[in-house]
């Protein structure tokens, strides 16, 4: 895969290295000219000094061949115009903005630009570590109603021992995974929970609270 | 459009003060957003509208500023791609019904053409303005 990416600082290198080590040929634009060089010396790959919402640097960077691009700027509305440039002029099949207000996601979606923020993840995992150490990891999904949370279960969990058909779970929640000795299995009706059993639990934000407790016993 | 206009402008540089001040001369309600509030020196004695400090690219800016309110906006600061931003948000999100930008870059103004925005280039009207001085020179020349 061909792939452009826009940005600097450290983003930027380690989404290099990541696309290098897969075997993609990517093609870095940064308005530094001091980071340009700092990148063509450490990454094998192409670097191009310059404004990446310019359409002729976009060109310049070969945007009409190129597979996907991602906008990684401190700046929103580089990403948008990046993304649609490369989108409408370039015809670019794939585009991903960085947005850093979070309320421009839903923006962006309306505009036609795919985008990412890391605010609300980092927020979520804020308050669910200090709310439970069992839960290792929450991922927000489709904007945010939907969450993705992974719980260990202990020993004293009103769930170990009993089948997921048995369970009185709230409505619009679902355990999606359970993770037993390093095997992961989707569970179904008969499935059995035990100690130490990793579950992905799929919540909304609405019932994140209760499906918790349900799990884990605690009240929070 | 009712004759008293509800108007944000976003940039209150040489070119957004100057509209603020017009408009508010003429009545209208303005509201001129700027992200240094040094800018709003720029405004004069006799404008009566608002002033509101803050990025534009912020939603929670626009909605201080009650964009939602808008029967025009106008893009004016230094950044194509800040008004590029404004223009769409006011659009899409606020239902603005005239959007206007100012836009540097000729090739950009092309490409946002196609997105349905309404922009100005001052680069291309210059221009413009320029040829045309110098065709009737050398009209003037042949005749």
């Amino acid at each position: 895969m061909k792939v452009l990416i826009v940005g600097g600082g450290k983003t930027l290198y380690f989404l290099c290295r990541t696309f290098l080590a897969k075997g993609h040929e990517v093609t870095v634009i940064n308005r530094d000219s001091e980071e340009c060089v700092r990148v063509s010396r450490r990454l094998k790959v192409t670097v191009v000094h310059g404004d990446g919402s310019d359409p002729a640097i976009l060109e310049e960077s070969g945007a009409h061949g190129a597979d996907a691009i991602v906008a990684v700027t401190p700046n929103d509305q580089d990403n948008l115009a990046i993304c649609q440039l490369a989108g409408l002029q370039f015809e670019v099949p794939r585009a991903l903005a960085l947005v850093n207000d979070p309320d421009n996601e839903e923006i962006f979606k309306s505009l036609g630009v795919t985008s990412f923020s890391t605010t609300p993840a980092i927020v979520s995992m804020i308050e669910q570590r200090t709310a439970l150490d069992e839960i290792t990891s929450l991922i927000p999904a489709g904007e945010g109603r939907v969450n993705i949370t992974e719980v260990v279960l202990s020993a004293d969990s009103p769930v170990v021992g009993k089948a997921l058909r048995e369970l009185a779970l709230p409505v619009d929640s679902l355990i999606a995974v359970v993770l037993r000795d390093g095997r992961a299995v989707v569970p179904r009706g008969g499935t059995k929970l035990g100690a130490g059993d990793r579950i992905v639990l799929i919540t909304l934000p609405e019932n994140h609270g209760p499906v918790l407790r349900a799990v884990t016993g605690e009240s929070s | 459009m009712s004759s008293n206009l509800y108007v944000v402008i976003v940039g209150c540089g040489r070119l957004g003060s100057y509209l603020a001040n017009a408009l508010s001369g003429k009545g209208h309600s303005v509201v001129a957003i700027d992200i240094d509030d040094r800018a709003f020196a720029n405004l004069s004695a006799a404008y009566s509208g608002f002033r509101v400090e803050g990025d534009a690219t912020e939603l929670a800016v626009l909605r201080e500023a009650k964009m939602d309110k808008a029967d025009l906006v106008i893009a004016t600061t230094h950044e194509d791609n800040v008004n590029l931003m404004v223009a769409q948000v006011a659009k899409k999100a606020f239902s603005v019904p005239r959007v206007l930008a100012r836009v540097f870059d000729p090739r950009r103004e092309a490409v946002y053409r196609r997105l349905g925005i309404e922009t100005i280039c001052p680069t291309s009207v210059a221009a413009d303005l320029f040829l045309r001085s110098v065709g009737r020179q050398a009209r003037e020349g042949e005749a």
